[in-house]
């Protein structure tokens, strides 16, 4: 079956817990025991409704505060595809939960409170699908029955989506307008009755007709050796296979290949899942591959097709959305993760701060504080092997790590 | 796909079909193994850890699974569960460690609860973060799924444990692509968790596609059960509280999860093969831990366990 990853943006006040709570209990996602334990949540907390919110957020904080503060996986099914929805905060103080999220989304749900239109918050959630460049985005007009589903009302919000989307550089997203009430259910998975001048799908229908591509795919065939696969028994004496993940295009037996690095040249031998032998492997696959010639390979090095090769650099130009409270500054130096691959990277320039309510940017910054995104130079203390983030999701982005904290500090868009 | 099988057949070809959340789950282990000194598989005879094995194996065939299995014993488990862990590890050629709740019971460590809905299951946890120290275990590989239980929606693929084993809820390290940071102090761990992104229907799917056995108690089969809180428990054991009250009958059940036999409650079912079992989890409106009487102490019960170090 069908699998589509979805990111959803927005706070409690834009519906966004409602709507998915909505989709549940529409498409009878919600089992008994869980609807239970809403029911009765949701009297005990004095509502006359059910707050589908219970379901989505997991944590005590959260339910104290009735935000969501940390992105939340949920999953559904409809007789066609299965669905994963990266449930994610809107605020601004949780944009790094919301870049993690949606880094692995194919498409995205942006939710618009009718009553309010577009605000500053919009503004960063449509950004961040921008920077991430995830193609179908839907932007989900709520509470039209709030605004007497007013048709006026959603054609002012649309015209000012689309002047935003004229001033992104992202031209290949395609843009598709739902005007709908979390609420009430219309258009969430039944057609509304109450507004006949929408003639378009509603959300579950448009979701379950999507033509996504997965995120990998890319014009190019990626292998990264993730580890040797050396067995040492009687029987498998001179194995010696290269483990890893294809990414991009497929890869055969007998084809040419440039391991990297090194550039030596070699030939697929076999292609091995689990105890049989395949003669091709898809985008996707994990598999484990062995060469025609004893060539020296070992972890981070990437097996590609002759004349595909990505660029090998020591310097680095990217966009980066900074994760820590420690802000980055330039000369400090980082753990760098590109794949599977590790080194560390120093930078050398921070060379602006990018707004993310497309107001511009901020040159000559001197830090790039938590939340923010910026344009950055690195120094590499190996080559790593790059495509851009426009052409290859994975092969064109990095994580940064503080080497005092181990952790994850920012995200790197190649350019 | 029918149209690729038929060009593969035609050019002599085979392609691999490619299951994404089996191809996740194998990049994951190998992620694993290639970040981490002395990782180890948390394994309970259940089936999302059996499951587990059986993508470890994929994973790194037609080398050995490169690291032992963990049990923790209750001392609850059902007989078939550890007949099952016993032969399962024997056929692997892996090495099993078994470490007992019973022993830290016996030397005062932890105090056991009573009454009528007294469980060990909370006590594993102390036995779990014995075992990591003492072999200086610093990745520890779990069947949990996101779709299980709200807290765990929260979860990454690789949890930063300190050294008490707490999970820092609202500080998680951002996970995105791909990559996944393994990097650790001296004294910290990392839960890892392949198969987060799997449903139960996934799993038992999977168990299917793949033919894996399971234990016998996951089938519908007679047990001498009595009834407690509109649940069903097993009275074939002196393990499970009972009042004298509470009539024992032979009943048709089979367990959807299974923990403790203190704390896992049957399902009526007529489930007696695989394909019938994926068909009622198809169908079914009760969710899998609405029959796991731990989950439902309080809303918050299992974020609770898992900043003390629960798996």
């Amino acid at each position: 079956m069908k699998v589509l990853k979805i990111a959803t943006a927005g706070s409690v006040d834009d519906g966004k817990s409602t709507l998915i709570g909505r989709i549940l209990y529409d498409t009878k996602s919600l089992t008994d025991d869980k609807l239970e334990a809403i029911e009765e949540k949701s009297k005990q907390r004095g509502f006359d409704y059910l707050d589908f919110s219970l379901a989505t957020d997991g944590l005590v904080a959260e339910r104290e505060q009735g935000i969501t503060i940390d992105v939340a996986h949920i999953y559904f099914s409809t007789p066609s595809k299965s669905f994963i929805i990266a449930d994610t905060p809107g605020h601004i103080e949780y944009t790094r939960n919301m870049v993690t999220g949606a880094s692995t989304a194919q498409a995205s749900i942006v939710l618009i409170d009718a009553r309010n239109g577009v605000v500053e918050q919009t503004y960063r959630h449509f950004f961040i699908n921008n920077l991430l460049r995830i193609k179908d985005v839907v932007i989900a007009i709520n509470k039209m029955d709030l605004v007497d589903y007013s048709e006026e009302k959603y054609n002012i919000i649309k015209g000012e989506i689309e002047y935003l989307a004229s001033k992104s550089e992202y031209k290949g997203q395609n843009l598709t307008f739902i005007p709908l009430s979390a609420l009430k259910g219309d258009n969430v998975v039944d057609p509304s009755e109450n507004m006949s001048w929408y003639k378009g799908s509603t959300l579950l229908h448009h979701l379950e007709n999507l033509e996504t591509q997965h995120i990998n795919d890319a014009s190019q065939t990626r292998f990264p050796v993730q580890t040797v696969i050396r067995p040492k028994t009687n029987e498998y004496h001179d194995f010696r296979g290269y483990a890893g993940k294809v990414y991009g295009g497929d890869l055969e037996i007998g084809e040419e290949i440039t391991v990297l690095p090194s550039k030596t040249r070699s030939k697929i031998k076999s292609i091995h899942f689990f105890d049989k032998e395949y003669t091709k492997a898809k985008s996707g696959s994990s598999v484990t591959i062995t060469l025609e010639d004893n060539v020296n390979v070992s972890r981070g090095d990437m097996l590609v097709k002759v004349a595909q090769e990505p660029t090998i650099t020591k310097q680095l130009d990217a966009t980066i959305c900074w994760m820590d409270k420690d802000p980055l500054q330039a000369l400090q130096k980082y753990y760098i993760k590109h794949g599977v691959n590790d080194g560390q990277a120093k930078v050398t320039y921070l060379s602006s701060i990018i707004k993310t309510d497309f107001s511009g940017i901020e040159e000559n910054p001197s830090a790039l504080e938590l939340n923010q995104i910026g344009d950055i130079q690195l120094k590499l203390s190996k080559p790593l092997l790059v495509d851009p983030y426009k052409e290859n999701k994975s092969n064109g982005s990095f994580i940064l790590i503080n080497p005092k904290t181990n952790n994850t500090v920012g995200v790197g868009f190649i350019k | 796909m029918w149209f690729t099988y038929i060009k593969d057949m035609i050019m002599n070809q085979k392609t691999i079909q490619v299951d994404a959340l089996e191809s996740e789950a194998i990049y994951i282990f190998r992620e694993v193994q290639a970040q981490f000194e002395k990782p180890v598989l948390l394994f309970s005879g259940g089936k999302d850890s059996i499951t587990l094995v059986r993508l470890a194996q994929k994973a790194f065939y037609p080398a050995k699974i490169p690291f032992p299995l963990l049990h923790i014993d209750t001392g609850h488990n059902f007989p078939e569960t550890i007949e099952f862990r016993d032969r399962l590890a024997k056929e692997l050629g892996v090495e099993l460690i078994v470490r007992n709740v019973q022993d830290n019971i016996d030397s005062g460590r932890v105090k056991e609860e009573s009454g009528r809905y007294a469980s060990r299951n909370m006590l594993q946890t102390e036995t779990l973060l014995d075992a990591i120290e003492e072999f200086g275990f610093d990745a520890c590989i779990g069947g949990a799924r996101r779709d299980e239980e709200k807290a765990r929606a929260k979860e990454r693929i690789f949890s930063v444990r300190d050294d008490f084993g707490q999970w820092d809820e609202k500080n998680q390290r951002p996970e995105v692509f791909d990559m996944l940071n393994g990097r650790i102090d001296l004294g910290q761990n990392v839960r890892v968790f392949p198969i987060s992104n799997w449903t139960e229907l996934d799993v038992w799917s999977y168990i299917k596609q793949e033919n894996i056995e399971i234990p016998s108690i996951y089938f519908a089969h007679k047990r001498k059960t009595f009834v407690r809180d509109g649940m069903i428990w097993s009275a074939a054991d002196e393990v499970v509280y009972r009042d004298e009250e509470e009539e024992v009958v032979e009943r048709m059940v089979r367990f959807r999860t299974v923990g403790d036999m203190s704390c896992t409650a049957a399902v009526l079912s007529e489930a007696v093969d695989i394909t019938k079992v994926v068909e009622e989890i198809r169908d079914s409106t009760i969710s899998e831990r609405g029959a796991r009487i731990d989950d439902k102490r309080s809303e918050a019960a299992m974020e609770k366990r898992k900043q003390q170090g629960y798996f």
